[in-house]
């Protein structure tokens, strides 16, 4: 009897416990989450664990197919692949998830206040994101790194400009239809600033899409960080980066030497695969009816 | 019908601002190119009045906004300047290479259509079949395509490996000869030659490219056909059509995937978008002669009017794409209406 009284005390959160039955249905979902600790972990630990060092060159020892001391083969320079590709991660993580942040940012901004509002500023800014959303949008990316010069923060500036339409029209349509809603009518009535409702109980509302959104924009970051390194725009050599690695090893798969370009462009579609899953995976457990 | 006028006029009138905005930033971005135009064209052994001679003529010299409104009227006069590393306008430029983008991107587009429609379509009538899962691992495997790295891979293995692709420079091999160029698409230029043997070969060279971008736009035009194919599956006129009886075949294609397909149209308008940005690095692996390679080479020389007239050159395609769909959206479907903001 004394169980009974503590039952409603242990009674798991909601929230929690449909996370916990998402994710045994769902393996695919766990699998991601798994996968993105392991990116993770080389970010933070890669440049520390890997075996040799990324930027030692060795002619002697240049084009070694994987091998035991190499494990994934040594590039034209005779730098280990396998090092190049751990400690790149870290870059190709920082600029995408920079470049996620400052459009998530900007665009809740903009589109919180478009929503709430509406109006001119709401027409003018619907007008200003088809105009970016008119460009193909890698294509903007490029022009914008070209024209504000060949560094790493361009290129984030650049993808985070890219990625703003999408999150700005998320939140005015998240915004906008609850702006007359009982609750934030409520939060109004008890005192609260235009700022504060919006803020503190319209816009927490839009997080979980967001999120959603989040996760899914992450891959499409990297792949465009490492889209443009391809051409050669952004980051230099010799600074190990996915993209580069791939443009350097494209000379020399013609040739038959496979790993150069294999092992960072695997890495690349590895880190792309799984923020997309966990994008999916998030939008089972956000909304579990949007899924297409 | 005069409501559906107006809605066409208001449509029409939308893409105004939006045309503006884009040469706006067209011009914004390409003035803010590093590197003097004036000092490479006045050439190496230019002294400074002769730079200054240069940026004259060039209406370098002049502020922003007048220079803004000389490069509106010139536009509006069809020209967009020349290219610094080519000596060309960049109109030739752009319409010389705009068949080799437009072929590979369109051959593109449609072996993706074949291949993701169907396998759309399935996916949800057998929704959480194997081929539901199947479809939902290759959407997902799909997009996480680095487009370039595919590109690599596919020469690897069909070029260097196996040996059935041809070497992976440009739109025809050198022992072959240019068909007579009336409409720049290789394909069909060799056709109305007759000359079959050079319509293989363009083929073979234009396979592994279209594969690679096909891989690439295959996931989101699966994964539309699926939603809108359960969306249209679970209406009222689907179990209508059912209940009286009508056969299988008749409700699936004549009126679930018909009314499916009006998504489907829309996303292929987004799609194109990325697939013109994914050209760029397609064109770069594969050597093509694009407009994608000719923009990558340009950003490495400054050369901005070259830079200038390819990014609007997207813009316009995309924005014209986009107002043909929408437009031909509404003469298909009369319940549609524009949203008049």
């Amino acid at each position: 009897m004394t169980d009974a009284t503590q039952v409603p005390g242990r009674k798991p959160d909601g929230a929690w416990a449909h996370l916990l039955h998402v994710l045994r249905e769902n393996p695919v979902t766990m699998l991601s989450f798994g996968m993105f600790a392991f990116f993770l972990l080389q970010a933070v630990f890669g440049a520390m664990l890997v075996p040799h060092d990324p930027l030692a060159t060795n002619a002697t020892n240049a084009l070694q197919p994987p091998n035991w001391t190499h494990w994934f083969g040594t590039d034209s320079l005779g730098r280990d692949v396998f090092s190049r590709v751990v400690v790149a991660t870290r870059l190709d993580l920082t600029i995408s998830v920079l470049a996620v942040a400052i459009s998530f940012v900007i665009g809740s901004v903009l589109g919180a206040i478009a929503g709430y509002w509406g109006g001119w500023i709401d027409a003018v800014l619907n007008r200003i994101l088809d105009t970016i959303m008119a460009f193909p949008l890698f294509v903007l990316a490029m022009g914008i790194v070209a024209a504000l010069g060949n560094t790493i923060e361009n290129i984030i500036y650049a993808t985070a400009l890219i990625n703003i339409p999408f999150y700005a029209r998320l939140v005015r349509a998240e915004v906008n239809i609850r702006r007359e809603a009982g609750f934030a009518l409520a939060a109004r009535l008890s005192g609260n600033s235009h700022l504060c409702t919006l803020a503190f109980h319209i816009f927490p509302n839009a997080l979980p899409p967001m999120m959603v959104q989040v996760s899914l924009n992450m891959g499409w970051a990297i792949l465009n960080a490492a889209g443009l390194s391809f051409i050669g725009l952004g980051v230099r050599p010799p600074t190990p980066e996915w993209g580069i690695m791939v443009a350097e090893g494209a000379n020399y798969i013609i040739s038959g030497h496979w790993w150069v370009a294999l092992f960072p462009g695997l890495w690349l579609m590895l880190a792309v695969f799984t923020f997309n899953l966990m994008g999916d995976g998030l939008r089972d457990i956000v909304d579990p009816r949007r899924r297409t | 019908m005069a409501g559906r006028v107006r809605a066409i006029g208001l449509r029409l009138a939308q893409t105004v601002p939006v045309i503006i905005g884009v040469i706006v930033i067209s011009f914004i971005l390409t003035r803010a190119l590093p590197g003097d135009p004036a000092v490479y064209f006045a050439g190496a052994m230019a002294d400074e009045q002769s730079i200054q001679q240069v940026r004259e003529t060039l209406g370098l010299d002049k502020p922003l906004v007048a220079q803004f409104f000389l490069y509106v009227g010139d536009l509006l006069q069809g020209d967009l300047g020349r290219s610094i590393s080519t000596g060309q306008p960049v109109l030739t430029d752009l319409a010389m290479r705009l068949p080799a983008s437009l072929e590979l991107t369109l051959s593109a587009l449609v072996l993706s259509c074949i291949i993701a429609i169907p396998l759309g379509v399935l996916a949800a009538v057998r929704q959480g079949s194997w081929i539901d899962h199947l479809c939902r691992v290759l959407v997902t495997a799909g997009v996480s395509l680095p487009t370039f790295f595919t590109g690599i891979l596919l020469v690897y293995v069909f070029y260097y490996l196996l040996g059935w692709a041809p070497s992976p420079l440009g739109r025809l091999d050198f022992i072959y000869f240019e068909p007579p160029r009336v409409t720049g698409f290789y394909l069909i230029d060799s056709l109305i030659a007759g000359d079959l043997e050079t319509f293989a070969a363009t083929l073979r060279q234009l396979a592994l490219p279209t594969i690679t971008l096909a891989l690439f736009t295959l996931a989101p035009i699966a994964r539309m056909t699926r939603a809108a194919m359960l969306q249209a599956l679970s209406s009222d006129y689907i179990r209508t059509a059912r209940a009286a009886g009508l056969s299988r075949g008749k409700i699936l294609f004549g009126y679930g995937l018909r009314n499916a397909l009006l998504p489907v149209v829309t996303t292929l308008g987004m799609v194109f978008s990325f697939v013109l940005g994914a050209n760029v690095l397609v064109e770069k692996v594969f050597a093509w002669p694009g407009i994608g390679s000719y923009a990558v080479e340009a950003l490495v020389a400054s050369d901005y009017a070259a830079v200038q007239g390819f990014v609007l050159a997207m813009a316009f395609l995309f924005v014209t794409l986009n107002l043909i769909i929408d437009l031909s959206y509404a003469l298909i479907d009369p319940r549609i209406g524009f949203d008049t903001k």
